[in-house]
């Protein structure tokens, strides 16, 4: 995708948006790499310094603001998504990036996150997904697996979890694209491509908090599953992973399945091509469903829909309406319809 | 006396009570009677009853809808106590009304409408219009409905649609008895039903009719005839509460050169104001409906730090769950207008009736000491000028501001005399300019102790806010205990210096009185009308209406301090004089509450009033 903004005149480098407060998540957080790569990202787009904003509700990763040099506003729990349209329709040329973690955009801003999804401001969504909540110390969240022990399920969770990208997908939301906290590369690549997507970027990153929930994401990320278990999504590619990348997806019947090439006489060209703009979500929810040990998990960018921002629609209105309005000034207005003169 | 036919009696004033069932266009009519109450220059006042279900079982009580207007050739301040003139379209709507119109009142009604079902259904034993409990009233009941089909019978329309003019006899008949003119209420049905001329000329002969009847029957024995009222040069035109708190609004983001940003979810009796300035686009106005009450003022906070005035409405419930954005709002020191539509609580409470009696909540309601400004507008013309204040304020003060209004209020209508917004105050942002050497996003204004606002898109000002706790001047995040004591009383002092920037409160009425009464916010008209009626029949009392309650003006206190007896009167327990006897504990106040979803009545307060002016 090309980028829409000219970067020659601005070069900025990382240092522009390395802020002087003292970064205070846990040594080993996966929210420093995550940090790391938005460094990365921002001064890559062409964006001016002062167009960018951080905006977060409340968590470890809704710290997050405090970190960068930019604008950026700490909110309250689970209503980041809500700031960040008011920001983004009072002021559509801002670049805004939201931070919300599991706890924060799946159980108390649940209702924000779906309707931000629906809505489609022009904005970048970075779900951290620990699937706990770090903040206050270890309690189960919307996204932690059944049977799951924390402080508040001490005989395991009895809860069925969301899976973010199935319920952004339900909400209608056009763009969904997940990642791991161990790979700054992959990281910097998919945010990036969340910034050029124009509407609701959301991206989920599977993060670790070593102290509560350490190792949660272990299967998709560890050194010695993660081939396996790993399958990153370019478009116009087929589905394909493994060590030997000899492994692949195939849409059998309505569901998907994990083959080998060479067995069973499957070849290449059975594999599933990905398709991020496809506007029907149904093979996009497949996708974002996997979970090992059966499937790979999904990674990169599942679903990217062209669609009107609501920012777009709402000026373009506002653009309209001063043409055809009879009232040029609010003086037309309190003089509109019955009115009467005393002299 | 010999009586000559049709004597025109001169009256002051009069309030009538239009009565059906929802769908006989009851509003309609009301609407229609205030435009040439308007053309006859008489000053007024309206308040819509509507019924709490919108499609109530038809011909029920709970399926009234009514409408009433207090005219006259004096200052009219309230939609009437009791009516003198009921019209009444079916059982029912006489059955819910005969407690609010007077012992003498003339009543109006479609005697077709009474048949035994309809008898029934309002919950009537026998045909009250036979069974003599009318005596007293002169009842006025012609076969509308008939009649209403004879008047159309030359056009070609079916009776079921001619039937929807029915209304329009009634008028024709109110119209006769106040020696109206049509041609208002002609030109009306003209663009109205542009495209319909079959309709027009249905109204139109209908409307005649019922004229003609009134006439040729002598319904009446007299005709009433109403003078202009002494209103100062300017044009005028009839406003409700919400559509001037809107327009009030709207006027402020043009004195400001702000864009305004509502971002709201519909609750009763609160709704219009976003209705209203859905409409308004080509003003830059932006409208969002948010998903809840709390998207709606988070969405409209963000707006605000993106530099747009920042407005959200609700009513009661949806202000309880704007608490905790609220608290956001104090802490980040952003401009945020919250239009708080009261109504009957808690909870659900009484939805389309009208109580002040979310004050408490409006001053106390967050986590933290907290402060923010609270106004309250007094009259459905005064939300204009309020609006426009609690924009100007908060913009300028760097603080959230609660106005209170009212479902009175908002559903009230009365006469408005149009301003020239470029003679409104300029609003003044302080809005950093870029690379500003000086900035720091918690530095303050000397005189008001505001801080600045650096509105991201802004070169050389990049900073973070939020709900932490913010370090003095830089407003970095901290935790320092002395920190945190000081940042609370510069909140708070920031809060009360408001005071020196408000007008001081005014006294209506006898400043030597002993007595003193106090009222705050849509109470006005009613405490108005019972002050100025006391002091033409002699009373010595003065009235203090209160508009700015937080911060309180600063001469409260030296006002209070002339009067030997207070008495605060509120539709509520006792929100206002509790506060009063926490913010001025020397004065000894007594109350005066009503909590029925009703507002006060004339008559109550002057006895209440006198009771006290004779302790
Ligand atoms: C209204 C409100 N309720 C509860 C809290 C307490 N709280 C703060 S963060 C948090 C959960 C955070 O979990 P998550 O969103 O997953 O973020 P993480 O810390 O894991 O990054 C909770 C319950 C709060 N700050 N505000
Ligand atoms: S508690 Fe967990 S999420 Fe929070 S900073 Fe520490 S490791 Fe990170
Ligand atoms: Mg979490």
């Amino acid at each position: 995708m090309e980028s829409i903004i000219d970067t020659t005149k601005l070069e900025l480098t990382k240092k522009d948006f390395e802020s002087d407060q003292m970064v205070k998540w846990c040594p080993g957080c996966g929210d420093h790499a995550i940090l790391k790569s938005v460094e990365n990202v921002f001064p890559e787009l062409g964006i001016a310094k002062e167009d960018f904003v951080v905006v977060s509700g409340i968590g470890c990763s809704s710290r997050f603001p405090y970190y960068m040099n930019t604008y950026g506003i700490h909110g309250i729990h689970g209503r980041a998504a809500a700031l960040a349209t008011g920001i983004k329709i009072a002021n559509p040329k801002l670049s805004v990036w939201m931070i919300t973690g599991d706890g924060d955009s799946m159980a108390i801003g649940g209702n924000h996150f779906i309707h931000v999804a629906r809505r489609n401001p022009d904005i970048n969504i970075l779900l951290f997904n620990n699937k706990i909540y770090g903040l206050t110390k270890g309690q189960y969240s919307p996204t932690t697996p059944k049977g799951s022990k924390t402080k508040t399920s001490p005989q395991g969770s009895f809860e069925q979890p969301f899976n973010p990208g199935e319920l952004v997908m339900g909400a209608r939301g056009k763009f969904f694209a997940r990642v791991v906290d161990t790979n700054i590369k992959m990281m910097t690549q998919v945010f990036s491509e969340a910034a050029k997507h124009k509407g609701a970027s959301i991206v989920e990153i599977l993060a670790n908090c070593v102290i509560f929930n350490n190792k949660i994401h272990g299967l998709i990320t560890s050194r010695e599953t993660k081939v396996d278990n790993q399958l990153f999504l370019e478009a116009g590619k087929p589905m394909r992973f493994g060590k030997d990348n000899e492994k692949g997806i195939i849409l059998n019947g309505s569901h998907l399945e994990v083959v080998t090439i060479g067995e069973n006489g499957i070849t290449e060209d059975d594999l599933l091509v990905h398709n991020p703009e496809r506007e029907d979500s149904g093979i996009h929810i497949m996708l974002a469903n996997m979970m090992p040990p059966e499937f790979p998990a999904a990674l990169g960018v599942i679903r990217s829909v062209a669609a009107p921002t609501v920012e777009e629609l709402i000026w373009d209105s506002v653009e309209h309406e001063k043409e055809v309005s009879p009232y040029k000034s609010v003086d037309d207005l309190l003089n509109s319809g019955s009115t009467w003169t005393v002299d | 006396m010999t009586e000559v036919k049709n004597k025109i009696i001169e009256l002051k004033n009069a309030v009538i009570r239009f009565a059906g069932d929802s769908g006989d266009g009851m509003q309609l009519t009301g609407n229609l009677f205030s435009d040439s109450t308007a053309f006859a220059g008489n000053d007024f006042a309206t308040f819509p009853d509507y019924p709490a279900e919108i499609r109530a079982p038809q011909g029920t009580v709970a399926g009234v809808s009514g409408f009433q207007i207090h005219f006259g050739s004096n200052d009219i301040h309230t939609s009437g106590d009791l009516a003198d003139v009921l019209v009444a379209m079916n059982p029912a709507s006489l059955k819910a009304n005969m407690n609010w119109i007077t012992k003498d009142a003339i009543i109006i009604v479609d005697n077709d409408a009474f048949t035994e079902k309809n008898i029934t259904k309002a919950g009537y034993e026998d045909n009250p219009l036979s069974d003599g409990s009318l005596n007293g009233h002169l009842v006025v009941n012609g076969p509308i409905a008939t009649l209403t089909k004879n008047a159309v019978s030359e056009l070609d329309i079916d009776n079921k649609s001619a039937q929807k003019s029915k209304n329009m006899f009634a008028l024709g008949m109110i119209f006769y008895m106040f020696n109206r003119d049509f041609t208002k209420t002609f030109s009306f049905f003209e663009n109205k039903f542009k495209s319909k001329p079959l309709v027009v000329e249905a109204n139109k002969l209908v409307l005649k009719a019922g004229y003609h009847y009134a006439d040729t029957i002598e319904a009446f024995v007299n005709t009433y005839k109403i003078d202009p009222a002494p209103l100062n040069k300017g044009t005028y035109r009839n406003v409700t509460g919400n559509l001037a708190t809107s327009w009030g609004l709207l006027a402020a983001a043009e004195r400001s050169g702000l864009k305004l940003f509502i971002g709201s979810y519909p609750i009763t009796p609160a709704t219009e104001i976003l209705q209203e300035l859905a409409k308004h686009k080509q003003f830059s106005a932006i409208s969002l409906q948010a998903e809840d009450e709390i998207a709606g003022i988070v969405s409209t906070l963000g707006a605000s730090f993106a530099g747009a005035l920042p407005v959200t409405s609700t009513s009661g419930p949806g202000l309880s769950l704007k608490s905790e954005a609220l608290g956001l709002a104090v802490m980040t020191e952003l401009p945020l207008v919250v239009v708080d539509v009261q109504r009957g609580g808690p909870s659900t409470g009484l939805p389309t009736k009208s109580e002040q009696s979310d004050l408490y909540q409006a001053l106390f309601g967050r986590n933290g000491e907290a402060p923010l400004i609270v106004l309250a507008a007094s009259s459905p013309s005064d939300c204009f000028y309020s609006a426009f204040e609690a924009v100007k304020l908060s913009v300028e003060h760097m603080t959230p501001v609660i106005l209170l209004t009212d479902g009175s209020l908002a559903n009230g209508s009365e006469v408005f005399k149009i301003p020239k917004v470029s003679d409104l105050p300029k609003i003044y942002p302080p809005i950093v300019k870029e690379n500003d050497p000086d900035f720091q996003s918690y530095k303050r204004d000397e005189k008001k102790l505001s801080r600045p606002w650096a509105i991201p898109g802004t070169k050389g000002l990049r900073h973070r806010i939020g709900g932490l706790e913010k370090e003095n001047i830089t407003g970095n995040v901290s935790h320092s205990p002395e920190n945190h004591e000081l940042m609370s009383r510069l909140r708070e002092e920031k809060v009360e210096r408001v005071s020196n920037f408000i007008v001081n409160q005014d006294i209506i009425g006898d400043h030597d009185a002993d007595t003193l009464v106090v009222s705050w916010g849509g109470t006005h008209g009613v405490m108005l009308t019972a002050v100025e009626q006391l002091l033409d029949e002699g009373h010595s009392i003065a009235l203090a209406h209160f508009k700015h309650i937080k911060p309180l003006p600063k001469n409260a206190e030296e006002l209070f301090s002339r009067y030997e007896k207070i008495l605060v009167c509120e539709i509520n327990l006792g929100q206002f004089v509790n506060y009063l006897r926490m913010r001025l504990p020397q004065f000894t106040y007594k109350q005066y509450n009503k909590i029925q979803g009703l507002p006060f009545t004339v008559a109550e307060l002057k006895k209440e009033f006198i009771a006290l002016l004779n302790e």
